[in-house]
């Protein structure tokens, strides 16, 4: 059995699309000769040629930009933000174009851009090296914002992200990056926009995504022992939210966790917590518990244990729900 | 006559000067039936812009951006396109998405409020939607020319954008994009002035056209109120595009007569004598001037465009205001290729089973 990385995945997803679709690009900041700082694209200049995968300027918002003039003319873009926090400059062309220009058009213009972010923390990283941009994303009309876990869910998303005819913001985990993962990469899974049960359990369920997940099954399987027996689930898709998977795994369990890195406040489990109220309010047996990142900046390296949620805070809040 | 605060420094490049006289080479390849088209085109948008401050004020569009004194700087330079060629507005190209050939009524479904961007076809017309966030849409015909470099096309891409664009960071990000890459793009910036209430000079310390240099390809000044002089830069620009020379800065000075929008108040920031002083440069009456002195056209002639505009006009008008609105079903379709079923459940709850 293959063992894969994610970024080897994530990788292997970007040569196996450009090798099926002559028009699809690879651009963005050192994305080229380096092959990105965390090697995503390593060997595909070597491969495509520097006409289908090149390195820009230090400009995130003409990236973007000129990736949906790209779509007007036919070519299919996955292009990198260097860093969540350097994807700002972006944002304005990823929220007033990228998001609306399907709507402005009356569908006559797809933007099949992916826009690759490596995100979120734990990697003891600077200032602005450890952000969780989803919300911003997710409150998008017309965006849809994936993020995967671990390497072959990363091949997988990533390739139905380029195949979707509409504009995807892809949040990989920095965290994950290097973390290995055995198995076959497949990218049959039907669509975008499906969790996942990664973990079964009646007594209560945890919804995360990214690098949570895997604090997320360590806290599950420590509270094994307690006689606790919890369900864990990867969202994947944070726009859409899969609400069928959440309301069901909700009403079957009656207790529900959400963990993200994501500051609390309007943080994805805010969402998430609404729609088990609309969708699982009679079953529920305890108030909805979120464990997540403080209503901070994200702090230095040194401090970073303090920002993320640890085993230990989700077990705790696990054993809160069951217990309530 | 004195000569407004943002034309100052650089002479800009000037075929006729405000009075129609000849004072650089007029023959710009141009023959004359297309010298007369150009003048047709300035005085059908002179007269749709009108009407449109007039329907606005009916209550048959929304706010409006008119452009009065810029057609010599739209239809100028969106003349010097080919067919192949794209150009990318902001909000106030309807001079420009005339000469284009964008249905008037499908443009105008943007001010009437009915859909945004205009809902003509980017593709098929090869001009981009109505851009608002100003400057952004540099960013993406600088895409579409390097895109069309990629498909070996010669064609190119036109971005139009304002002196108060030229300060947001996209202006930049684009016009060294297509700097780096050589891509076919021309930036096009009409400096009219006034970006709302703030006079190019608290805009910017320089010349808008002079950055060019810093980025690493010409640029050029251009007199915005001379259709000739416009149409001649541009078509220059247009050679070196095509010839895989790369990008080229065109700022033209123009003026811009009227208001921000409908809803501005421009009484509140300048005084109507500097409006006033103005139309001595009125770039329809110079090219009208020149056309009639140098007998490419006569009084006849212009007695026909006039009677044509009205009638055309008033064709618009009747297509823009017998439009149906549209269906409350708009509001959900197109913002996915597939409704998500989340949104599939909103729109019930919306329009009904």
């Amino acid at each position: 059995m293959a063992e894969w990385t994610l970024s080897g995945a994530l990788n292997r997803a970007l040569l196996d699309a450009m090798d099926e679709d002559p028009r699809l690009l690879v651009f963005g900041e050192d994305v080229g000769r380096l092959g990105g700082v965390f090697r995503v694209t390593d060997g595909l200049q070597e491969k495509f040629g520097e006409d289908r995968v090149f390195d820009t300027p230090v400009a995130e918002a003409g990236i973007v930009g000129a990736a949906i003039g790209l779509a007007l003319t036919g070519w299919k873009s996955v292009v990198e933000m260097q860093f969540d926090g350097f994807s700002y400059p972006a944002f304005e062309q990823i929220v007033s174009h990228v998001a609306k220009y399907r709507n402005r058009t009356r569908g006559r213009v797809d933007l099949p851009i992916v826009i690759r972010i490596p995100s979120f923390g734990g990697i003891r990283g600077k200032e602005h090296h450890g952000e969780s941009p989803e919300t911003y994303f997710a409150h998008t009309a017309g965006l849809k914002v994936v993020a995967p876990s671990g390497a072959l869910d990363g091949y997988r998303l990533l390739r139905l992200a380029i195949d979707d005819p509409d504009p995807v913001v892809f949040l990989e985990p920095k965290a994950r990056y290097w973390a290995k993962e055995e198995g076959e990469l497949s990218s049959d899974d039907p669509r975008l926009g499906e969790a996942r049960v990664v973990r079964d359990g009646d007594a209560a369920v945890v919804f995360t995504y990214g690098a949570m997940l895997t604090r997320c099954l360590d806290a599950a399987e420590s509270l094994e022992g307690e006689g606790i027996s919890t369900r864990v689930v990867d969202l994947r898709s944070l726009a859409p939210l899969d609400v069928p998977l959440i309301g069901r795994c909700a009403r079957e369990t009656g207790r529900v966790v959400v963990v993200h890195e994501a500051p609390k406040t309007l943080g994805l489990g805010g969402e998430v917590a609404a729609r088990v109220m609309e969708e699982a309010f009679d079953h529920l047996q305890a108030p909805v518990a979120r464990v997540t990142g403080w209503d901070v900046p994200y702090p230095p390296a040194a401090l970073e244990a303090v920002y993320l949620p640890s085993v230990d805070r989700i077990a705790d809040a696990i054993r809160r729900v069951t217990s309530y | 006559m004195d000569a407004p605060a943002h034309w100052a420094g650089t002479e800009p490049v000037r075929i006729l000067e405000a009075d129609g006289t000849v004072v650089g080479d007029a023959d710009v390849g141009l023959s004359p039936e297309q010298l007369r088209e150009l003048y047709r085109h300035m005085v059908r948008a002179r007269r749709l812009d009108r009407e449109c401050m007039a329907l606005q004020r009916q209550g048959e569009l929304t706010v409006y951006p008119p452009f009065e004194g810029q057609e010599a700087a739209q239809v100028g330079s969106a003349f010097a396109l080919g067919d192949e060629d794209w150009a990318f507005p902001t909000f106030r190209e309807l001079a420009a998405a005339l000469v284009r050939g964008v249905d008037p009524a499908q443009y105008l479904a943007y001010h009437r409020g009915t859909w945004h961007g205009g809902p003509y076809d980017p593709r098929a017309t090869r001009f981009g939607p109505i851009c608002v966030p100003v400057a952004t849409q540099i960013c993406h015909a600088v895409g579409v020319a390097i895109g069309l470099r990629k498909d070996g096309s010669d064609a190119c891409a036109l971005a139009y954008f304002g002196d108060g664009s030229a300060s947001e960071g996209d202006f930049h990000e684009g016009a060294n994009l297509a700097a780096v890459f050589q891509a076919p793009a021309i930036l096009f910036c009409q400096n009219n002035g006034w970006a709302i209430s703030v006079p190019t000079g608290l805009q910017t310390a320089g010349e808008i056209w002079r950055r060019a240099d810093g980025l690493g390809f010409p640029g050029v000044r251009v007199d915005g109120n001379d259709v000739l002089a416009v149409y001649h830069v541009t078509t220059e620009a247009v050679r070196r595009a095509r010839a895989g020379d790369g990008p080229t800065l065109i700022e033209a000075l123009t003026y811009r007569l009227g208001p921000h929008t409908t809803a501005d108040d421009a009484s509140r920031y300048r005084d109507e004598e500097e409006v006033e002083r103005w139309r001595a440069f009125d770039p329809i009456d110079r090219y009208g001037a020149w056309l009639l002195a140098s007998r490419h056209a006569d009084d006849a002639f212009v007695r026909a465009v006039d009677d044509d505009a009205t009638a055309w006009v008033s064709e618009v008008r009747a297509g823009v205001t017998s439009s149906d609105p549209p269906p409350a079903e708009w509001v959900f379709d197109w913002t996915f290729a597939e409704t998500p079923p989340e949104l599939a459940r909103q729109r019930e709850e919306a329009l009904g089973g």
